[in-house]
């Protein structure tokens, strides 16, 4: 075997990879509706500011109230400010959250699971805080540092990944924690693998797919409680727009502008819709169990089956 | 090669209720294993499910820390190493596990498992290692197409020629076979088998054959050691050892084993009873609640390891020329 | 012979997955008479275990889809309504499976498992019902069998779970015993205890029983009749001398020839039946054996050989097994002499 044929068969099977990857994608009916909607509100959000003809910020008092139109194609708020440039201003901001949460509590929350699922004194600390965070509601546990820190995007960000780290460390130390039983594992450590490399090189990827799925819920948790909290007045300050503080604007003027809090509204559903979508069709595709095992379930049947058989 | 004495592995019994009642309560797992592997042989370890075969064998890779005695490897004990000189050493002892399922990390492409331990060891370069996991693949028996796959897109025997490259790939002088045909279909078990049988020729390796299914032990093996409970009660030439067993256990279990051949007519040792529980192991010798042959001295006294003619070891008053036929008059029969 | 108890014929049977109808048993025939042991070997995921489920009718019906006849007592059950069916489940036919833990109700005692489908189907009082629960216990070998029906499962061994679980089979003393691998998770003299048991329960029962395995080594020692299954479906089959002194299809033989001997020679290079079965979604379209037989030809990757009648006892699915056992003629292949 020579090296420039092995280097060919490498670059061909990498091809080939690739567009075995890309068939997957295309037959995942779930993960392609989900990157379309997610790509319509990415997009809004990127690509709407070079078509409009207001910043978010300008107020024409007379046109307060006034209804979609061709001048504002989304209508104007109570500051006669445009609406779709505020909407997509507030995507900006709204996915910004959202995007940056989700990234936070994923890196911390996976490197808390797995430090806490492979060394047991450390689980023990750790997991008690976790349960503790956990067991004050969110929104409130929220508002609250919100309340201390004050009411900056920052600490937006900052608020919402205290509040969603503890879910992704849970997710990801119960998934380690029967990986850690594997034998591929006690094979890595027969060869003489520091724990350090078994955490994160071979018990990390196996975590991988729970936390994406975790972690796309809670991109859209982050964007519904930012909205709440913003519908509170306690998320996003004002005059800076983000879905949450339109609503809250809107929802003063509801019977008489109901394009103020429909807009939003839709969009928040969009968005939170296409990345469940997003999530469970990764999931899918990430995992390369494709052939579920069915041992175990027809054993169950039967048990089903005899119980109903004996009355 | 390795000369293990006296070794002994106790697991701490889950605490439960029952941590109120007594003190620190132990599972015997291993309880005073001796033997030598020599180099280039087969040594096989033969007995039931939870006899501790396999703790034996994680034991000598310090998967877990032996409870007492040792183990020799080219004049040091294996068990008093650093962690640091023990990586070491895990270079030339390598494992084959049981199930091709969960010995395989289903994330990591072939190529990458069997890469892993040539990083670990640090191993030549990117380059290198690649062309070592290649050449091992063909050796045993794997396309080179396959070094981008996964491992669920592979059948169990294939599955478990993976699981023997990756031992291989660092070029070991032992590995440590722990089941390496059970889970496999019978068509497939031989292909492994061969295939472990000529790397053996070619590589000078050294197995320690683990495994319940005395047909495959047999025809792979040089010595058989037969543990019961822990213990090891008899060893010897594989050919000694099927051929004329010494331990009533030993007896019991080849007469057991269901022969492919319904002509055969057999006197069957049909033994009566459960294995014990290695919490709390019989005194004496243990097999002595299910023994057809066991004695007054068998209850109080543990039977030491005698040496037969042809280094054929066991551990049985019934052999032990101190006790006199009177006292070897049978109780239980 | 004696009466027949069980008629398969052409049996397939469909799921619906996802992935489109899988035929995991395909075109399977076989008799079972009354008071005889008939061994269903093969190799994993080859249908033993739907073979029987199937007879049972034990799948969800709206994912299955079954075809052919399954005549028991002179009645087809795949005509039975699933409440019939559920009444002959457990009363006239009874299942042993692998799993002696799984497959009792681990919140229970033994006692309330046996009398229960007494209770149910033969509607005993319960003091009788308890009476034959130890009656049964005893008769499966439990020591002590008073004392063990108040027990639940995990306080048995593995081996006592499963004589447990013979118990709760036999409860109605059923025709027809189909047992799935009940010896596979036990160990080799847990195992010999349990072999002799089914023997001696035949004998004094006489139903028949259908014994599912792997292991060539238990076909030989506990069987009357043999049929060896590959890919779904039935290749041979043959009363027990004659499968293992004079197997027909290359398969068995090729079977027969690879596992490592007792007697005779070690350390040699075992025989092998080259390459993998295929999957059923991947299943070659002539003789499902021909891609890996060292004999198939053009006509056996084009058509599929029928399960053809050899003697009396012997059925074989093979295209060319006569020339094959005539160009070996003189120094036929024995079982153990390999
Ligand atoms: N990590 C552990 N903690 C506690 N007990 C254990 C542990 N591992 C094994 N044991 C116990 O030690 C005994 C020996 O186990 P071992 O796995 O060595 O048996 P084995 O001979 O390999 O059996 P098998 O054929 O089933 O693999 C068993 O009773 C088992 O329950
Ligand atoms: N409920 C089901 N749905 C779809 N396919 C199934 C189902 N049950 C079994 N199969 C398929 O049918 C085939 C035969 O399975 P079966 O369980 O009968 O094998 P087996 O011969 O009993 O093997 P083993 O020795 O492993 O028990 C397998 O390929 C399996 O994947
Ligand atoms: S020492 Fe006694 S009990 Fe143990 S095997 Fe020998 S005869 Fe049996
Ligand atoms: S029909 Fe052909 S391929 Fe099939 S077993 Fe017979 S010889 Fe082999
Ligand atoms: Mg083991
Ligand atoms: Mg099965």
């Amino acid at each position: 075997m020579s090296t420039t044929s092995l280097s060919n068969i490498r670059k061909e099977l990498k091809k080939e990879q690739r567009s075995l990857l890309f068939k997957r994608f295309l037959s995942n009916k779930l993960l392609l509706t989900g990157s379309f909607i997610m790509l319509f509100v990415v997009g809004v959000a990127l690509i709407g500011p070079f078509f409009l003809n207001y910043t978010p910020y300008q107020m024409v008092v007379e046109n307060r109230l006034s209804p979609p139109s061709a001048e504002h194609l989304l209508g104007t708020d109570n500051f006669g400010r445009d609406l779709f440039s505020r909407v997509v201003y507030g995507a900006q901001i709204s996915l910004g959250v959202g995007l940056a949460v989700a990234v936070i509590t994923s890196v911390v929350g996976l490197v808390i699971g797995l430090l806490a699922s492979y060394y047991k004194t450390l689980d023990h600390i750790l997991m008690r805080i976790c349960d503790g965070l956990m067991a004050i509601p969110g929104i409130l546990f929220a508002i609250a540092l919100m309340a201390a820190l004050g009411p900056q995007t920052q600490n937006v960000i900052i608020a919402l990944s205290i509040v969603f780290t503890p879910h992704i460390a849970r997710v990801v130390r119960s998934k380690a924690l029967s990986i850690r039983e594997e034998t591929y594992v006690e094979a890595m450590r027969a060869q003489g693998a520091s724990p350090l490399r078994i955490i994160f090189l071979h018990i990390a990827p196996n975590t991988i797919s729970p936390l994406v799925v975790q972690a796309t819920f809670i991109f859209a948790d982050s964007i519904i409680t930012e909205a709440a909290l913003s519908f509170l007045g306690a998320g996003v300050p004002t005059p800076d727009p983000s879905w949450g503080n339109i609503l809250y604007d809107g929802k003063l003027v509801i019977f008489n502008a109901w394009w103020m809090t429909v807009f939003p509204g839709i969009m928040i559903i969009l968005a939170v819709i296409g990345l469940n979508f997003v999530g469970d069709g990764l999931r899918d595709m990430i995992d390369p169990h494709t052939k579920p095992r069915s041992k175990k379930k027809r054993v169950n049947l039967f048990r089903f089956n005899s119980q109903k058989a004996r009355g | 090669m390795i000369q293990v004495r006296n070794m002994k592995k106790y697991y701490q019994a889950k605490k439960g209720l029952n941590k109120l009642k007594s003190g620190n309560t132990y599972v015997k797992a291993v309880d005073g294993v001796s033997f030598d592997l020599r180099k280039g042989e087969t040594y096989a370890l033969v007995g039931e499910s939870g006899c501790g075969k396999s703790t034996t064998g994680r034991t000598l890779l310090r998967l877990h820390d032996a409870t007492e005695g040792e183990a020799i490897y080219n004049g040091k004990d294996l068990f008093k190493l650093s962690n640091k000189e023990m990586n070491k050493v895990r270079k030339d002892m390598q494992m084959v596990f049981q199930d091709p399922y969960s010995s395989l990390n289903p994330r990591k492409r072939i190529g990458n498992i069997l890469e892993e331990p040539l990083n670990i060891h640090n191993i030549g370069n990117k380059s290198e290692r690649t062309d070592i996991v290649m050449e091992v693949m063909s050796k045993v028996g794997l396309q080179v197409d396959h070094y981008y796959r996964y491992p669920h897109e592979f059948s169990g025997g294939q599955r478990q020629r993976i699981g023997l490259a990756r031992a291989l790939v660092v070029d070991p002088k032992v590995i440590i076979c722990d089941e390496p045909v059970s889970a496999l279909d019978v068509s497939i078990q031989s292909q492994v088998i061969n295939l472990l049988q000529s790397l053996q020729r070619d590589l000078g390796l050294t197995y320690l054959f683990i495994s319940h299914d005395i047909s495959v032990v047999r025809h792979i093996s040089d010595r058989i050691g037969v543990m019961y409970l822990g213990n090891l009660v008899e060893e010897g030439y594989t050919d000694d050892v099927i051929e004329n067993p010494k331990h009533p256990y030993t007896k019991a279990l080849l007469s057991s084993v269901p022969l492919p051949d319904p002509n055969v007519q057999r006197e069957r040792v049909i033994l009566q009873g459960d294995i014990p529980s290695p919490l709390n192991p019989p005194s004496g010798c243990v097999f002595h609640t299910r023994c057809p042959f066991a004695m007054d001295v068998c209850k109080t006294t543990v039977p030491q390891s005698l040496n037969l003619a042809g280094n054929h070891t066991v551990r049985c008053h019934l052999h032990d020329e101190g006790i006199t036929t009177e006292e070897k008059k049978v109780v239980n029969a | 012979m004696t009466t027949e108890l069980l008629n398969v014929e052409q049996l397939r049977t469909h799921f619906f997955t996802e992935k489109g109808t899988v035929t995991a048993v395909d075109d399977v025939s076989f008799t079972i008479h009354e008071g005889e042991i008939v061994g269903l070997v093969g190799e994993s995921g080859c249908g033993k275990s739907v073979t029987s489920q199937s007879i049972m009718r034990l799948y969800d019906e709206y994912m299955v889809e079954y075809e052919g006849k399954i005549e028991f007592n002179g009645d087809n059950l795949l005509n039975y309504p699933i409440k019939k069916m559920q009444k002959i489940r457990g009363d006239a036919i009874s299942m042993i499976f692998q799993d002696p833990l799984s497959s009792l109700n681990p919140v229970f005692t033994i006692g309330k498992q046996i009398a229960e489908p007494l209770m149910l189907h033969h509607k005993k009082s319960k003091k009788e019902a308890y009476e034959r629960a130890v009656e049964l216990l005893a008769l499966t070998g439990i020591p002590s069998p008073e004392k063990r029906v108040h027990e639940y499962p995990h306080q048995l061994s593995g081996g006592m779970r499963q004589r447990a679980m013979i118990a709760v089979t036999l409860a109605c003393e059923p025709r027809l015993l189909i047992a799935d691998e009940p010896t596979t998770a036990l160990d080799v003299t847990i195992q010999a205890q349990i072999l002799n048991l089914m023997r001696d329960l035949n004998n004094k029962l006489q139903m028949g029983i259908i014994f599912i395995t792997h292991d060539l080594g238990v076909v030989a020692e506990l069987c009357d009749r043999v049929m060896v299954m590959y890919l779904g479906q039935i290749v041979e089959e043959a009363d027990v001398k004659t499968l293992f002194e004079k197997p027909l299809h290359p398969y068995t033989r090729g079977l027969i020839k690879s596992i490592p001997q007792m007697t005779g020679e070690r350390k040699s290079e075992l025989s092998v039946i080259k390459g993998n079965v295929p999957s059923l979604t991947n299943k070659p379209k002539g003789c499902r054996f021909s891609t890996r037989c060292e004999f198939a030809d053009e006509k056996c990757l084009e058509e599929m050989p029928p399960l053809k009648t050899h003697s009396d006892t012997k059925k074989v699915r093979c295209w060319h097994y006569e020339e094959i056992i005539a160009r070996e003629e003189g120094g036929h292949v024995h079982a153990s002499s390999t």
